[in-house]
Protein backbone atom coordinates (compact mmCIF):
# COMPACT_ATOMS: atom_id res chain seq x y z
CA UNK A 1 0.00 0.00 0.00
CA UNK A 2 1.51 2.91 -1.32
CA UNK A 3 0.59 6.59 0.77
CA UNK A 4 0.32 9.25 -1.69
CA UNK A 5 0.35 12.98 -0.32
CA UNK A 6 -0.17 15.80 -2.78
CA UNK A 7 1.55 19.69 -1.90
CA UNK A 8 -1.01 20.56 0.00
CA UNK A 9 -1.98 17.30 1.87
CA UNK A 10 -5.74 16.73 0.30
CA UNK A 11 -4.42 13.10 -0.15
CA UNK A 12 -4.35 11.77 3.09
CA UNK A 13 -5.67 8.52 3.03
CA UNK A 14 -3.66 5.46 1.76
CA UNK A 15 -3.97 4.42 -1.29
CA UNK A 16 -5.02 1.11 -1.89
CA UNK A 17 -4.10 -1.10 -4.49
CA UNK A 18 -6.19 -2.25 -7.86
CA UNK A 19 -6.48 -5.40 -8.67
CA UNK A 20 -4.86 -6.28 -12.21
CA UNK A 21 -5.93 -6.18 -15.35
CA UNK A 22 -6.06 -9.92 -15.80
CA UNK A 23 -8.16 -10.73 -12.33
CA UNK A 24 -10.42 -7.35 -13.83
CA UNK A 25 -11.00 -8.97 -17.14
CA UNK A 26 -11.50 -12.78 -15.83
CA UNK A 27 -14.56 -10.75 -13.93
CA UNK A 28 -16.44 -9.57 -17.05
CA UNK A 29 -15.84 -12.76 -18.46
CA UNK A 30 -17.60 -14.85 -15.67
CA UNK A 31 -20.44 -11.73 -16.20
CA UNK A 32 -20.80 -12.43 -19.58
CA UNK A 33 -20.62 -16.21 -19.06
CA UNK A 34 -23.60 -16.18 -16.80
CA UNK A 35 -25.82 -14.00 -18.82
CA UNK A 36 -24.83 -16.33 -21.86
CA UNK A 37 -26.12 -19.62 -19.99
CA UNK A 38 -29.73 -18.59 -21.08
CA UNK A 39 -29.08 -18.59 -24.28
CA UNK A 40 -26.73 -21.19 -24.57
CA UNK A 41 -29.01 -23.43 -26.39
CA UNK A 42 -29.81 -21.30 -29.31
CA UNK A 43 -26.25 -20.51 -30.02
CA UNK A 44 -25.23 -24.03 -29.77
CA UNK A 45 -27.58 -25.02 -32.48
CA UNK A 46 -26.40 -22.06 -34.41
CA UNK A 47 -23.28 -22.95 -34.40
CA UNK A 48 -23.62 -26.37 -35.82
CA UNK A 49 -25.80 -25.56 -38.08
CA UNK A 50 -24.27 -22.67 -40.06
CA UNK A 51 -21.77 -24.65 -41.20
CA UNK A 52 -23.97 -27.63 -41.85
CA UNK A 53 -26.11 -25.47 -44.20
CA UNK A 54 -22.73 -23.34 -45.65
CA UNK A 55 -21.02 -26.95 -46.44
CA UNK A 56 -24.36 -29.13 -47.77
CA UNK A 57 -25.46 -26.05 -49.64
CA UNK A 58 -22.10 -24.40 -51.27
CA UNK A 59 -19.84 -27.21 -50.87
CA UNK A 60 -21.92 -30.70 -51.78
CA UNK A 61 -24.07 -28.83 -54.59
CA UNK A 62 -22.06 -26.05 -55.56
CA UNK A 63 -19.28 -28.18 -55.26
CA UNK A 64 -20.87 -31.13 -57.10
CA UNK A 65 -21.21 -28.98 -60.11
CA UNK A 66 -17.22 -27.67 -59.70
CA UNK A 67 -15.92 -30.70 -59.32
CA UNK A 68 -17.36 -32.27 -62.82
CA UNK A 69 -14.54 -29.47 -64.50
CA UNK A 70 -11.92 -29.11 -62.17
CA UNK A 71 -9.95 -25.73 -62.20
CA UNK A 72 -6.48 -26.41 -62.17
CA UNK A 73 -6.10 -23.65 -59.32
CA UNK A 74 -7.86 -25.63 -56.85
CA UNK A 75 -4.32 -27.83 -57.24
CA UNK A 76 -6.39 -31.54 -56.73
CA UNK A 77 -8.48 -30.27 -53.98
CA UNK A 78 -12.73 -31.07 -53.65
CA UNK A 79 -13.94 -27.60 -54.17
CA UNK A 80 -15.73 -28.80 -51.13
CA UNK A 81 -12.29 -29.05 -49.31
CA UNK A 82 -11.21 -25.47 -50.62
CA UNK A 83 -14.32 -23.47 -49.48
CA UNK A 84 -14.75 -25.23 -45.72
CA UNK A 85 -11.57 -22.77 -44.42
CA UNK A 86 -13.08 -19.82 -46.11
CA UNK A 87 -16.80 -20.00 -44.28
CA UNK A 88 -14.97 -21.19 -41.37
CA UNK A 89 -12.92 -17.10 -41.58
CA UNK A 90 -16.24 -15.93 -42.89
CA UNK A 91 -18.30 -16.93 -40.17
CA UNK A 92 -16.24 -16.12 -36.97
CA UNK A 93 -15.99 -12.54 -39.07
CA UNK A 94 -19.45 -12.20 -39.08
CA UNK A 95 -19.84 -13.62 -35.31
CA UNK A 96 -16.94 -11.83 -34.07
CA UNK A 97 -18.53 -8.13 -35.87
CA UNK A 98 -21.85 -8.83 -34.52
CA UNK A 99 -20.60 -9.53 -31.20
CA UNK A 100 -19.06 -6.06 -31.06
CA UNK A 101 -22.42 -3.90 -32.26
CA UNK A 102 -25.72 -5.27 -30.85
CA UNK A 103 -24.29 -6.53 -27.25
CA UNK A 104 -21.70 -3.93 -26.67
CA UNK A 105 -23.98 -0.74 -28.08
CA UNK A 106 -26.90 -2.96 -24.79
CA UNK A 107 -24.06 -2.80 -22.23
CA UNK A 108 -23.58 1.11 -23.36
CA UNK A 109 -27.20 2.58 -24.15
CA UNK A 110 -29.77 0.25 -23.55
CA UNK A 111 -29.63 -1.53 -19.84
CA UNK A 112 -26.33 0.44 -19.21
CA UNK A 113 -24.56 -2.34 -17.65
CA UNK A 114 -21.08 -1.31 -18.37
CA UNK A 115 -21.87 2.18 -16.69
CA UNK A 116 -22.91 0.38 -13.76
CA UNK A 117 -19.78 -1.61 -13.99
CA UNK A 118 -17.71 1.30 -14.34
CA UNK A 119 -18.88 2.31 -11.08
CA UNK A 120 -16.84 -0.16 -9.21
CA UNK A 121 -12.64 -0.24 -9.42
CA UNK A 122 -12.95 -1.31 -12.61
CA UNK A 123 -10.87 0.62 -15.64
CA UNK A 124 -12.38 1.31 -19.06
CA UNK A 125 -9.75 -0.50 -20.91
CA UNK A 126 -10.23 -3.37 -18.41
CA UNK A 127 -14.01 -3.40 -19.53
CA UNK A 128 -12.75 -3.28 -23.37
CA UNK A 129 -10.30 -6.03 -22.75
CA UNK A 130 -12.94 -8.32 -20.36
CA UNK A 131 -15.54 -8.44 -23.64
CA UNK A 132 -12.72 -8.72 -26.25
CA UNK A 133 -11.85 -11.75 -24.32
CA UNK A 134 -15.30 -13.50 -23.76
CA UNK A 135 -15.64 -12.62 -27.57
CA UNK A 136 -12.38 -14.54 -27.97
CA UNK A 137 -14.43 -17.63 -26.08
CA UNK A 138 -16.83 -17.45 -28.14
CA UNK A 139 -15.27 -17.55 -31.42
CA UNK A 140 -13.39 -20.40 -30.41
CA UNK A 141 -16.65 -22.02 -29.22
CA UNK A 142 -17.73 -21.31 -33.22
CA UNK A 143 -14.79 -22.36 -34.71
CA UNK A 144 -14.45 -25.44 -32.94
CA UNK A 145 -17.97 -26.46 -34.11
CA UNK A 146 -17.39 -25.51 -37.12
CA UNK A 147 -14.34 -28.05 -37.03
CA UNK A 148 -16.21 -30.58 -36.09
CA UNK A 149 -18.58 -29.92 -39.09
CA UNK A 150 -15.76 -30.04 -41.72
CA UNK A 151 -14.04 -33.11 -40.20
CA UNK A 152 -17.40 -34.76 -40.30
CA UNK A 153 -17.91 -33.88 -43.90
CA UNK A 154 -15.02 -35.36 -44.98
CA UNK A 155 -13.41 -32.25 -45.90
CA UNK A 156 -10.23 -31.78 -43.63
CA UNK A 157 -6.68 -32.60 -45.28
CA UNK A 158 -4.19 -32.26 -42.16
CA UNK A 159 -3.91 -32.11 -38.56
CA UNK A 160 -3.55 -28.54 -39.10
CA UNK A 161 -7.12 -28.21 -38.98
CA UNK A 162 -6.60 -27.32 -35.13
CA UNK A 163 -4.34 -24.59 -36.00
CA UNK A 164 -7.10 -23.41 -37.96
CA UNK A 165 -9.06 -22.50 -34.88
CA UNK A 166 -7.27 -19.96 -33.38
CA UNK A 167 -6.39 -18.65 -36.97
CA UNK A 168 -10.25 -17.92 -37.26
CA UNK A 169 -10.33 -16.55 -33.59
CA UNK A 170 -7.90 -13.60 -34.56
CA UNK A 171 -9.66 -13.00 -37.76
CA UNK A 172 -12.76 -12.30 -36.05
CA UNK A 173 -10.85 -10.19 -33.40
CA UNK A 174 -9.24 -8.06 -35.62
CA UNK A 175 -12.97 -7.30 -36.31
CA UNK A 176 -14.10 -7.39 -33.03
CA UNK A 177 -11.74 -4.71 -31.36
CA UNK A 178 -12.08 -1.85 -33.80
CA UNK A 179 -16.39 -2.24 -34.29
CA UNK A 180 -16.60 -2.32 -30.44
CA UNK A 181 -14.46 1.17 -30.97
CA UNK A 182 -17.02 2.47 -33.23
CA UNK A 183 -19.96 1.64 -31.39
CA UNK A 184 -18.59 3.07 -28.14
CA UNK A 185 -18.93 6.32 -30.04
CA UNK A 186 -22.83 5.16 -31.19
CA UNK A 187 -25.90 5.86 -29.34
CA UNK A 188 -28.85 4.46 -31.54
CA UNK A 189 -27.90 0.92 -33.90
CA UNK A 190 -29.22 3.23 -37.15
CA UNK A 191 -25.25 2.73 -38.42
CA UNK A 192 -24.87 -1.41 -37.89
CA UNK A 193 -26.98 -2.11 -40.63
CA UNK A 194 -24.62 -0.07 -43.17
CA UNK A 195 -21.57 -1.16 -41.57
CA UNK A 196 -22.74 -5.13 -42.00
CA UNK A 197 -24.40 -3.85 -45.73
CA UNK A 198 -21.33 -2.22 -47.11
CA UNK A 199 -18.82 -3.19 -45.24
CA UNK A 200 -18.85 -7.01 -43.83
CA UNK A 201 -21.37 -8.44 -46.60
CA UNK A 202 -18.48 -7.27 -49.63
CA UNK A 203 -15.48 -8.45 -47.66
CA UNK A 204 -17.44 -11.64 -47.30
CA UNK A 205 -18.08 -11.59 -51.36
CA UNK A 206 -14.24 -10.41 -52.11
CA UNK A 207 -12.19 -11.83 -50.15
CA UNK A 208 -11.46 -15.50 -51.32
CA UNK A 209 -13.89 -17.07 -49.20
CA UNK A 210 -15.75 -19.31 -52.29
CA UNK A 211 -13.21 -18.72 -55.01
CA UNK A 212 -9.17 -17.95 -55.22
CA UNK A 213 -9.04 -14.11 -55.81
CA UNK A 214 -6.53 -14.97 -58.94
CA UNK A 215 -10.43 -15.57 -60.24
CA UNK A 216 -11.46 -11.92 -60.25
CA UNK A 217 -10.31 -8.86 -62.46
CA UNK A 218 -6.61 -8.24 -61.81
CA UNK A 219 -8.08 -4.67 -60.94
CA UNK A 220 -9.91 -5.79 -58.30
CA UNK A 221 -7.24 -8.02 -56.80
CA UNK A 222 -5.44 -5.23 -54.78
CA UNK A 223 -8.94 -5.50 -52.82
CA UNK A 224 -8.55 -9.04 -51.19
CA UNK A 225 -4.85 -7.30 -49.78
CA UNK A 226 -6.30 -4.40 -47.52
CA UNK A 227 -9.56 -6.86 -46.40
CA UNK A 228 -8.36 -8.46 -43.17
CA UNK A 229 -11.03 -11.04 -44.27
CA UNK A 230 -8.48 -12.49 -47.30
CA UNK A 231 -5.37 -12.71 -44.62
CA UNK A 232 -7.66 -14.59 -42.48
CA UNK A 233 -9.02 -16.89 -45.22
CA UNK A 234 -5.83 -17.22 -46.71
CA UNK A 235 -4.15 -18.26 -43.41
CA UNK A 236 -7.41 -20.49 -42.33
CA UNK A 237 -6.63 -22.10 -45.81
CA UNK A 238 -3.03 -22.63 -45.31
CA UNK A 239 -3.47 -23.66 -42.32
CA UNK A 240 -6.36 -26.68 -42.89
CA UNK A 241 -5.08 -27.90 -46.09
CA UNK A 242 -1.38 -28.03 -44.61
CA UNK A 243 -0.41 -25.58 -47.30
CA UNK A 244 1.28 -22.98 -44.41
CA UNK A 245 5.14 -24.79 -44.99
CA UNK A 246 4.63 -23.33 -48.76
CA UNK A 247 5.23 -19.42 -47.76
CA UNK A 248 5.62 -19.20 -44.13
CA UNK A 249 6.57 -15.56 -44.44
CA UNK A 250 2.71 -14.88 -45.79
CA UNK A 251 1.83 -16.84 -43.09
CA UNK A 252 3.54 -14.89 -40.64
CA UNK A 253 2.22 -11.58 -42.85
CA UNK A 254 -1.37 -12.59 -42.04
CA UNK A 255 -0.56 -13.08 -38.83
CA UNK A 256 0.95 -9.70 -38.06
CA UNK A 257 -1.62 -7.75 -40.42
CA UNK A 258 -4.49 -9.42 -37.80
CA UNK A 259 -2.90 -9.00 -34.61
CA UNK A 260 -2.29 -5.47 -35.61
CA UNK A 261 -5.51 -4.39 -36.70
CA UNK A 262 -7.12 -6.11 -33.34
CA UNK A 263 -4.18 -4.08 -31.07
CA UNK A 264 -5.08 -0.93 -32.74
CA UNK A 265 -8.92 -1.75 -32.11
CA UNK A 266 -8.45 -2.21 -28.35
CA UNK A 267 -5.96 0.77 -28.19
CA UNK A 268 -9.04 2.70 -30.15
CA UNK A 269 -11.44 1.03 -27.69
CA UNK A 270 -10.28 2.08 -24.62
CA UNK A 271 -10.16 5.32 -25.39
CA UNK A 272 -13.89 5.50 -27.02
CA UNK A 273 -14.80 3.11 -24.18
CA UNK A 274 -13.39 5.91 -21.25
CA UNK A 275 -14.81 8.70 -23.48
CA UNK A 276 -18.25 7.44 -23.16
CA UNK A 277 -18.07 6.51 -19.53
CA UNK A 278 -16.28 9.12 -18.05
CA UNK A 279 -18.91 11.70 -19.12
CA UNK A 280 -16.51 14.35 -19.90
CA UNK B 1 -8.29 2.10 4.34
CA UNK B 2 -10.65 4.29 6.23
CA UNK B 3 -9.55 7.82 6.46
CA UNK B 4 -7.44 8.23 9.33
CA UNK B 5 -8.39 11.33 11.80
CA UNK B 6 -12.37 11.33 12.25
CA UNK B 7 -12.43 15.42 11.52
CA UNK B 8 -11.43 14.75 7.94
CA UNK B 9 -14.11 14.70 5.75
CA UNK B 10 -15.49 12.27 3.44
CA UNK B 11 -15.80 14.40 0.59
CA UNK B 12 -14.33 17.78 0.25
CA UNK B 13 -15.35 20.51 -2.27
CA UNK B 14 -13.31 23.86 -3.01
CA UNK B 15 -14.35 25.96 -6.21
CA UNK B 16 -15.82 22.58 -7.72
CA UNK B 17 -16.22 23.37 -10.95
CA UNK B 18 -18.15 21.10 -14.13
CA UNK B 19 -18.23 22.85 -17.54
CA UNK B 20 -19.55 20.58 -20.84
CA UNK B 21 -17.97 23.58 -23.28
CA UNK B 22 -19.31 26.48 -22.40
CA UNK B 23 -21.61 25.42 -20.31
CA UNK B 24 -21.24 25.63 -16.45
CA UNK B 25 -23.27 22.46 -15.18
CA UNK B 26 -21.59 23.24 -11.80
CA UNK B 27 -20.04 26.49 -10.97
CA UNK B 28 -17.29 26.83 -8.18
CA UNK B 29 -19.05 25.46 -4.72
CA UNK B 30 -17.86 24.21 -1.83
CA UNK B 31 -19.47 22.08 0.87
CA UNK B 32 -17.74 18.91 3.76
CA UNK B 33 -19.31 15.99 3.85
CA UNK B 34 -18.46 14.29 7.25
CA UNK B 35 -18.13 10.85 8.40
CA UNK B 36 -21.60 9.34 9.21
CA UNK B 37 -24.09 12.32 8.01
CA UNK B 38 -26.77 11.81 5.57
CA UNK B 39 -26.25 15.49 3.00
CA UNK B 40 -28.05 16.38 0.57
CA UNK B 41 -28.21 18.19 -2.65
CA UNK B 42 -31.85 19.66 -3.11
CA UNK B 43 -32.87 21.59 -6.11
CA UNK B 44 -34.97 21.69 -9.22
CA UNK B 45 -33.92 19.30 -12.46
CA UNK B 46 -30.90 20.87 -13.94
CA UNK B 47 -29.21 22.78 -10.82
CA UNK B 48 -26.36 20.64 -11.30
CA UNK B 49 -26.60 18.16 -8.69
CA UNK B 50 -26.15 14.98 -11.23
CA UNK B 51 -23.07 16.81 -12.35
CA UNK B 52 -21.90 16.98 -9.13
CA UNK B 53 -22.43 13.48 -7.93
CA UNK B 54 -21.05 12.06 -11.07
CA UNK B 55 -17.62 14.00 -10.22
CA UNK B 56 -17.91 12.61 -7.09
CA UNK B 57 -18.58 9.24 -8.11
CA UNK B 58 -15.33 9.43 -10.22
CA UNK B 59 -17.20 9.05 -13.43
CA UNK B 60 -16.85 12.46 -14.47
CA UNK B 61 -13.66 14.48 -14.49
CA UNK B 62 -13.88 18.01 -12.48
CA UNK B 63 -13.08 21.30 -14.53
CA UNK B 64 -12.10 23.29 -12.01
CA UNK B 65 -11.24 22.92 -7.99
CA UNK B 66 -9.95 20.55 -5.37
CA UNK B 67 -12.16 17.65 -4.84
CA UNK B 68 -10.95 15.16 -2.26
CA UNK B 69 -13.36 11.93 -1.34
CA UNK B 70 -12.48 9.30 0.89
CA UNK B 71 -9.22 11.48 1.52
CA UNK B 72 -8.04 10.68 -2.58
CA UNK B 73 -7.96 12.58 -5.58
CA UNK B 74 -10.19 11.37 -8.02
CA UNK B 75 -8.30 12.78 -10.69
CA UNK B 76 -5.61 10.49 -10.09
CA UNK B 77 -7.31 7.73 -8.07
CA UNK B 78 -10.86 7.35 -9.20
CA UNK B 79 -11.01 3.29 -9.61
CA UNK B 80 -9.83 3.29 -5.83
CA UNK B 81 -12.31 5.73 -4.53
CA UNK B 82 -14.50 4.00 -6.47
CA UNK B 83 -13.91 0.77 -4.85
CA UNK B 84 -15.32 2.43 -1.58
CA UNK B 85 -18.64 3.92 -3.11
CA UNK B 86 -22.03 2.19 -3.38
CA UNK B 87 -23.84 3.99 -6.19
CA UNK B 88 -27.41 4.60 -6.67
CA UNK B 89 -27.49 6.08 -10.38
CA UNK B 90 -30.60 8.29 -11.40
CA UNK B 91 -31.60 5.45 -13.91
CA UNK B 92 -31.21 2.25 -13.21
CA UNK B 93 -28.51 0.41 -14.64
CA UNK B 94 -29.80 -3.37 -13.48
CA UNK B 95 -28.89 -6.30 -15.97
CA UNK B 96 -31.71 -7.59 -17.25
CA UNK B 97 -30.18 -10.43 -18.56
CA UNK B 98 -29.86 -11.80 -14.83
CA UNK B 99 -31.96 -12.99 -11.63
CA UNK B 100 -32.18 -10.54 -9.29
CA UNK B 101 -29.64 -12.36 -7.04
CA UNK B 102 -27.46 -13.01 -9.69
CA UNK B 103 -27.10 -8.96 -10.71
CA UNK B 104 -25.77 -8.97 -6.86
CA UNK B 105 -23.60 -11.77 -6.89
CA UNK B 106 -22.03 -10.89 -9.91
CA UNK B 107 -21.54 -6.88 -9.29
CA UNK B 108 -19.68 -8.31 -5.69
CA UNK B 109 -17.61 -10.14 -8.02
CA UNK B 110 -16.39 -6.81 -9.56
CA UNK B 111 -14.88 -5.84 -5.84
CA UNK B 112 -13.00 -8.08 -5.65
CA UNK B 113 -14.72 -10.33 -3.26
CA UNK B 114 -15.03 -14.15 -3.13
CA UNK B 115 -17.81 -16.18 -4.71
CA UNK B 116 -18.84 -17.25 -1.14
CA UNK B 117 -18.61 -13.59 0.35
CA UNK B 118 -21.15 -12.72 -2.50
CA UNK B 119 -23.23 -15.44 -1.78
CA UNK B 120 -23.75 -14.33 1.53
CA UNK B 121 -23.83 -10.41 1.52
CA UNK B 122 -26.19 -10.73 -1.31
CA UNK B 123 -28.93 -13.22 0.84
CA UNK B 124 -28.13 -10.68 3.59
CA UNK B 125 -29.43 -7.84 1.20
CA UNK B 126 -31.97 -9.20 -0.59
CA UNK B 127 -33.29 -9.86 3.31
CA UNK B 128 -33.04 -5.79 4.12
CA UNK B 129 -34.55 -4.10 0.84
CA UNK B 130 -37.20 -6.88 1.11
CA UNK B 131 -36.76 -8.71 -2.41
CA UNK B 132 -35.59 -11.89 -0.72
CA UNK B 133 -38.55 -14.26 -2.04
CA UNK B 134 -37.93 -12.74 -5.87
CA UNK B 135 -33.83 -14.23 -5.35
CA UNK B 136 -34.28 -16.57 -8.19
CA UNK B 137 -36.78 -13.85 -10.99
CA UNK B 138 -35.60 -12.37 -13.88
CA UNK B 139 -35.30 -8.37 -12.85
CA UNK B 140 -37.61 -7.31 -15.98
CA UNK B 141 -40.71 -7.92 -14.48
CA UNK B 142 -39.96 -6.23 -10.78
CA UNK B 143 -41.82 -3.19 -10.57
CA UNK B 144 -40.10 0.10 -10.23
CA UNK B 145 -39.55 0.55 -6.36
CA UNK B 146 -38.47 -3.37 -6.47
CA UNK B 147 -35.46 -2.26 -8.85
CA UNK B 148 -34.70 0.83 -6.88
CA UNK B 149 -34.40 -1.52 -3.86
CA UNK B 150 -32.14 -4.09 -6.00
CA UNK B 151 -29.90 -0.90 -7.17
CA UNK B 152 -30.05 -0.31 -3.52
CA UNK B 153 -28.77 -3.59 -2.13
CA UNK B 154 -26.31 -3.81 -5.16
CA UNK B 155 -24.99 -0.76 -3.89
CA UNK B 156 -24.34 -1.88 -0.63
CA UNK B 157 -23.05 -5.18 -1.66
CA UNK B 158 -19.39 -3.65 -1.02
CA UNK B 159 -20.09 -2.67 2.42
CA UNK B 160 -18.81 1.04 1.04
CA UNK B 161 -17.91 4.28 3.22
CA UNK B 162 -20.00 6.19 1.22
CA UNK B 163 -23.50 5.86 -0.57
CA UNK B 164 -24.28 7.88 -3.44
CA UNK B 165 -27.98 8.14 -4.48
CA UNK B 166 -29.12 10.41 -7.27
CA UNK B 167 -32.67 10.70 -7.27
CA UNK B 168 -33.63 8.11 -4.88
CA UNK B 169 -37.18 8.21 -5.14
CA UNK B 170 -38.21 9.79 -8.56
CA UNK B 171 -40.75 8.17 -10.69
CA UNK B 172 -41.55 6.27 -7.58
CA UNK B 173 -45.31 5.48 -6.28
CA UNK B 174 -45.85 7.09 -2.53
CA UNK B 175 -46.08 3.35 -1.15
CA UNK B 176 -42.91 3.04 -3.15
CA UNK B 177 -41.22 5.32 -1.58
CA UNK B 178 -42.11 5.51 1.76
CA UNK B 179 -40.34 2.06 1.85
CA UNK B 180 -37.71 3.05 0.37
CA UNK B 181 -36.85 5.95 2.58
CA UNK B 182 -37.33 3.56 5.29
CA UNK B 183 -34.59 1.38 4.36
CA UNK B 184 -32.63 4.27 3.56
CA UNK B 185 -33.39 5.66 7.64
CA UNK B 186 -31.91 2.19 8.97
CA UNK B 187 -28.55 2.67 6.91
CA UNK B 188 -27.95 6.49 8.38
CA UNK B 189 -28.75 4.61 11.81
CA UNK B 190 -26.39 2.46 10.90
CA UNK B 191 -23.58 4.86 10.26
CA UNK B 192 -23.89 4.64 6.60
CA UNK B 193 -22.77 8.17 5.36
CA UNK B 194 -25.34 9.42 2.39
CA UNK B 195 -24.92 11.51 -0.10
CA UNK B 196 -28.13 12.04 -2.18
CA UNK B 197 -29.67 14.57 -4.44
CA UNK B 198 -33.72 15.04 -4.85
CA UNK B 199 -35.69 18.07 -5.79
CA UNK B 200 -38.42 16.46 -3.04
CA UNK B 201 -38.53 18.92 -0.37
CA UNK B 202 -40.14 16.14 1.86
CA UNK B 203 -37.54 13.75 0.76
CA UNK B 204 -34.92 16.21 1.88
CA UNK B 205 -36.16 16.66 5.33
CA UNK B 206 -36.56 13.13 6.14
CA UNK B 207 -33.31 12.07 5.57
CA UNK B 208 -30.60 14.89 5.61
CA UNK B 209 -29.17 15.87 8.96
CA UNK B 210 -27.81 19.01 6.57
CA UNK B 211 -28.06 19.84 3.27
CA UNK B 212 -27.43 22.60 0.56
CA UNK B 213 -29.70 24.12 -1.76
CA UNK B 214 -28.25 24.42 -5.77
CA UNK B 215 -29.71 26.24 -8.07
CA UNK B 216 -28.47 27.13 -11.55
CA UNK B 217 -25.14 25.54 -10.90
CA UNK B 218 -24.70 27.41 -7.62
CA UNK B 219 -24.91 26.71 -3.67
CA UNK B 220 -27.79 29.15 -2.55
CA UNK B 221 -27.66 28.02 1.06
CA UNK B 222 -26.51 25.63 3.53
CA UNK B 223 -27.59 24.24 6.76
CA UNK B 224 -30.08 21.71 8.46
CA UNK B 225 -33.74 21.40 7.05
CA UNK B 226 -34.47 22.79 10.43
CA UNK B 227 -32.11 26.37 9.90
CA UNK B 228 -32.89 26.88 6.74
CA UNK B 229 -36.40 27.14 7.54
CA UNK B 230 -36.03 29.34 10.50
CA UNK B 231 -33.36 31.24 8.83
CA UNK B 232 -35.39 31.87 5.40
CA UNK B 233 -38.61 31.49 6.08
CA UNK B 234 -41.40 31.75 9.06
CA UNK B 235 -42.63 28.95 11.60
CA UNK B 236 -45.99 29.08 9.69
CA UNK B 237 -47.74 29.75 6.11
CA UNK B 238 -51.05 30.57 5.29
CA UNK B 239 -51.92 29.43 1.59
CA UNK B 240 -55.07 31.22 0.26
CA UNK B 241 -56.68 30.09 -3.06
CA UNK B 242 -59.34 32.33 -4.87
CA UNK B 243 -61.76 31.68 -7.40
CA UNK B 244 -60.58 32.06 -10.95
CA UNK B 245 -59.74 35.54 -11.83
CA UNK B 246 -59.96 37.14 -8.37
CA UNK B 247 -56.67 37.33 -7.13
CA UNK B 248 -55.67 39.28 -9.94
CA UNK B 249 -58.13 41.80 -8.61
CA UNK B 250 -56.45 41.55 -5.11
CA UNK B 251 -53.61 44.11 -5.91
CA UNK B 252 -52.39 45.67 -2.35
CA UNK B 253 -54.67 43.66 -0.15
CA UNK B 254 -51.98 41.56 1.55
CA UNK B 255 -49.66 44.28 2.50
CA UNK B 256 -49.04 44.59 6.24
CA UNK B 257 -51.06 41.01 7.02
CA UNK B 258 -48.08 39.12 6.96
CA UNK B 259 -44.19 38.85 7.06
CA UNK B 260 -43.78 37.77 3.42
CA UNK B 261 -46.20 37.72 0.49
CA UNK B 262 -45.91 35.11 -2.24
CA UNK B 263 -48.18 35.21 -5.03
CA UNK B 264 -48.23 32.39 -7.17
CA UNK B 265 -50.34 31.88 -10.33
CA UNK B 266 -52.68 29.81 -8.47
CA UNK B 267 -52.44 30.69 -5.06
CA UNK B 268 -51.28 33.63 -2.35
CA UNK B 269 -48.73 32.18 0.16
CA UNK B 270 -48.85 34.63 3.95
CA UNK B 271 -45.71 33.95 5.87
CA UNK B 272 -46.02 34.30 9.31
CA UNK B 273 -45.13 32.69 12.54
CA UNK B 274 -48.95 32.20 13.25
CA UNK B 275 -50.52 31.52 10.82
CA UNK B 276 -54.33 31.41 12.26
CA UNK B 277 -53.50 35.40 13.29
CA UNK B 278 -53.08 35.80 9.55
CA UNK B 279 -56.12 33.72 8.43
CA UNK B 280 -58.24 35.49 11.05
CA UNK B 281 -56.95 39.65 10.29
CA UNK B 282 -57.63 38.50 5.94
CA UNK B 283 -61.83 38.23 6.91
CA UNK B 284 -61.48 40.95 8.88
CA UNK B 285 -59.97 43.02 5.66
CA UNK B 286 -62.98 41.48 3.40
CA UNK B 287 -60.62 38.79 1.82
CA UNK B 288 -62.65 35.24 1.05
CA UNK B 289 -60.61 32.92 -0.56
CA UNK B 290 -62.39 29.87 -1.38
CA UNK B 291 -59.73 27.52 0.55
CA UNK B 292 -57.68 28.21 3.22
CA UNK B 293 -54.80 26.27 4.79
CA UNK B 294 -52.52 27.09 7.13
CA UNK B 295 -49.37 24.79 7.61
CA UNK B 296 -45.74 24.45 8.85
CA UNK B 297 -42.91 26.20 6.18
CA UNK B 298 -41.29 23.17 4.77
CA UNK B 299 -37.74 23.87 2.07
CA UNK B 300 -40.33 24.06 -0.59
CA UNK B 301 -40.52 27.95 1.54
CA UNK B 302 -37.29 28.21 1.39
CA UNK B 303 -36.48 27.38 -1.81
CA UNK B 304 -38.99 30.08 -3.30
CA UNK B 305 -37.77 32.64 -1.12
CA UNK B 306 -34.34 32.12 -2.06
CA UNK B 307 -35.23 31.39 -5.73
CA UNK B 308 -38.11 32.78 -6.27
CA UNK B 309 -39.36 29.85 -8.08
CA UNK B 310 -41.12 26.55 -7.05
CA UNK B 311 -39.03 23.21 -6.74
CA UNK B 312 -41.03 21.32 -8.95
CA UNK B 313 -42.42 23.60 -12.27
Amino acid sequence: MATLTDARGRTTAPVPELASSLATMARVIEHRALQYRRTFRASLFSSFGIPVLFLTAMGLGLGGYVDQNPDPSLAGLTYLQFLAPGVLAATVMQAGSFEAAYPILGGLQWNKIFHAMFATPIRALDIVLGNLAWVAIRLTMISVAFSIVVVAFGASRSPLLVAAIPAAVLTGLAFTAPIMAFTATQRTPDRFAAMFRFGITPLFLFSGTFYPIESLPSLLQPIAWISPLWHGVDLCRRLMLGTIDRDPLLGLIHVAVLAGITVLGVVAASRTFEARLMKG
Amino acid sequence: MSVDSASQPLIHARGLTKRFGTFTAVDAVDFDVARGEAFGFLGPNGAGKTSTMRMIGCTSPISDGELGVLGLDPRHHGPQIRARLGVVPQHDTLDNELTVRENLLIYGRYFGLTREECARRADELLDFVQLADRAGDLVEPLSGGMKRRLTIARSLINEPDLMLLDEPTTGLDPQARHLLWDRLYRLKQRGVTLVLTTHYMDEAEQLCDRLVVMDKARIVAEGSPQQLIARFSTREVAEFRFAPGIQETLDGQFEGLAERVERLPDRVLLYADDGEDVVLAARDRGLHPETVLVRRSTLEDVFLRLTGRSLIE
